[in-house]
């Protein structure tokens, strides 16, 4: 029994090995395939993708992973890229808060620093600002679910108070309409976003507060480092030609 | 204890009732000890603990087949799907998953006609049955079945069937099967957060771990991967509080095509990134 599990190792390693080489070759594949589809949007060939109807994305949200973040110049290429399409509302997200703390870098380092109106940097709250006529906001982890805990007892502290009403007596009974004014009132009530791309190794959201990403299209762009305007192009042409049931 | 073979060859012979020929039988086995082949190189690497699917393209799926003409049997099309959940349940579980959720039906869904919200309700009571029977999958796997929702948003023979279900296998020591039904993940938050409230009792706040205590989902760990079929991107109010650190996945098969290449496509897609989220998952919970 042991010599089969001896030799039997090494056969299902290789054959473990292989079929992961399999899956990076079809990975290759499709990479090469998009450089395509980019290089022929950037060339300008395609008239599609000049004007693309934004009409449905009112807001956009970007979840990068923290290493990729701490990449000030990349980010703000990106809000450069976002802001000429004609985004009007981004938020940024990277679960350690690497964002928040450098939003003075974008400040700074944008072509008029008038145009960009920064408050003061606090870790557990939503961080938004005017850049280029685009409102940017910032967020964390902390914006989750803690945010979500924080809204609980702005809705505990409610019912207590109201301990002598009738209703009362049943046990508290809220609704989803509640739980938004409650985090609207503990200052987490952002918008939920139509569309959100992850610039990392994979498509995850990586913490995205749970309340605002119902209906949200999420897609994987890659690592930030090679992020394309082409490729953002793109997934903007196929969202404005998306078309959702909301489960009917 | 049956064994596992047995076990599985009474699943295979279930999904095969009308062909009881010995060839049929034959090439259950067979296929079985080549998936256990398969399975066995697949555990080289991490196999997922928990797989959640949003079984989506029943309806599309039908249509491509024009199985719906003048609104002949509209359940076709869910019918091949339920079909596809069995055969992924039991590929899943022979691979060594310990949990799968699927989204069943959505709160959303009963936006639907109401003849199609009924039909649905009716078709899942007749599963439910069907997989709860003495020959049927529940006890063939040992499986424990739990469902996640506002229950009593079902019509009432149908969560009469679930309740029943979830007390006889609430024993049973194998994978679990989670079904999402008349949830969504923002109903799940706020039911979380009621029952957090009522059992304050002179603690001063409420935490997160109270909310995730009182979750439908309380005591599973969270997803390794989801899957949402069809090519969707969207979760659809889905679990968003438990995939913080979820694989997820979009294959372009609708529902009824999904089979046991695409699951194992999905789990090398999954060991692909599992460094990467298992590293990202720890430097949260450092932090906490």
């Amino acid at each position: 029994m042991i010599e089969a599990s001896v030799i039997a190792s090494p056969i299902l390693g290789v054959v473990f090995c292989l079929l992961h080489v399999i899956v990076s070759l079809v990975h290759t594949w499709s990479h090469l395939v998009h450089q395509i589809q980019c290089l022929i949007i950037s060339s300008g060939l395609l008239s599609k993708y000049q004007n693309i109807n934004l009409n449905r994305l009112r807001h956009l949200a970007v979840v990068i992973d923290s290493e990729d973040a701490k990449n000030k110049s990349k980010v703000h290429q990106l809000l450069c890229w976002l802001s000429d399409i004609g985004v009007k509302y981004v938020i940024l997200y990277d679960i350690e808060g690497v964002m928040k703390k450098s939003d003075k870098a974008y400040e700074k380092s944008s072509a008029n620093p008038s145009e960009t109106k920064c408050m003061d940097f606090a870790p557990n709250m939503p961080l938004i600002f005017d850049m280029f006529g685009m409102t940017v906001e910032i967020i964390s982890y902390t914006d989750g679910k803690e945010a979500v805990a924080k809204g609980a007892n702005y809705l505990c502290s409610n019912y207590l108070k109201n301990q002598d009403d009738t209703l009362n007596k049943l046990g508290p009974k809220f609704t989803e309409p509640d739980i938004s004014s409650a985090l609207k009132a503990v200052g987490h009530d952002g918008p939920e976003p139509d569309l959100l791309l992850v610039y990392g190794p994979a498509r995850c959201h990586l913490g995205f507060p749970a309340w605002r990403l119902r209906y949200t299209e999420i897609v994987h762009m890659g690592p930030l480092s090679s992020m394309k305007l082409s490729a953002v192009v793109k997934v903007l042409y196929d969202f404005s030609k998306k078309h959702q049931n909301y489960g009917k | 204890m049956s064994t596992i073979s047995e076990r599985f060859s009474i699943l295979q012979s279930h999904l095969e009732k009308n062909c009881k020929s010995k060839i049929s039988k034959i090439s259950g086995y067979v296929g079985f000890i080549m998936r256990k082949l398969l399975f066995s190189v697949l555990s080289v690497g991490p196999i997922p603990a928990h797989v959640a699917i949003i079984m989506d393209g029943n309806r599309r799926f039908a249509k491509r087949r024009s199985l719906l003409q003048d609104s002949i049997d509209p359940a076709s099309g869910h019918r091949l799907g339920f079909r596809s959940l069995i055969s992924t349940i039991q590929y899943s579980f022979e691979m060594g998953v310990k949990c799968v959720t699927v989204y069943a039906f959505s709160i959303d869904n009963f936006k639907r006609s109401p003849q199609e919200v009924q039909m649905l309700m009716d078709l899942m009571r007749e599963k439910i049955e069907e997989m709860s029977a003495e020959d049927g999958v529940f006890k063939a796997l040992d499986v424990k079945i739990n469902f996640w929702g506002n229950l009593e948003l079902m019509t009432e023979p149908t969560r009469l069937s679930a309740k029943r279900a979830m007390d006889t296998t609430v024993h049973n020591k194998g994978p679990e099967l989670s079904v999402c039904v008349a949830y969504t993940s923002t109903n799940e938050i706020t039911h979380a957060i009621e029952a957090s409230v009522r059992d304050l009792k002179g603690k001063d706040q409420v935490q997160v771990s109270d909310l995730e205590r009182n979750l439908y989902s309380a005591g599973c760990v969270e997803p390794d991967i989801i899957i949402r079929t069809s090519g969707e991107t969207r979760l659809s109010n889905f679990l968003l509080w438990q995939s913080d650190f979820t694989h997820l996945q979009n294959p372009k098969p609708l529902w009824p095509e999904f089979s046991l290449r695409h699951l194992v496509w999905a789990v090398l897609e999954y060991q692909r990134v599992y460094a990467y989220l298992k590293n990202k998952k720890e430097g949260i919970e450092k932090n906490k």
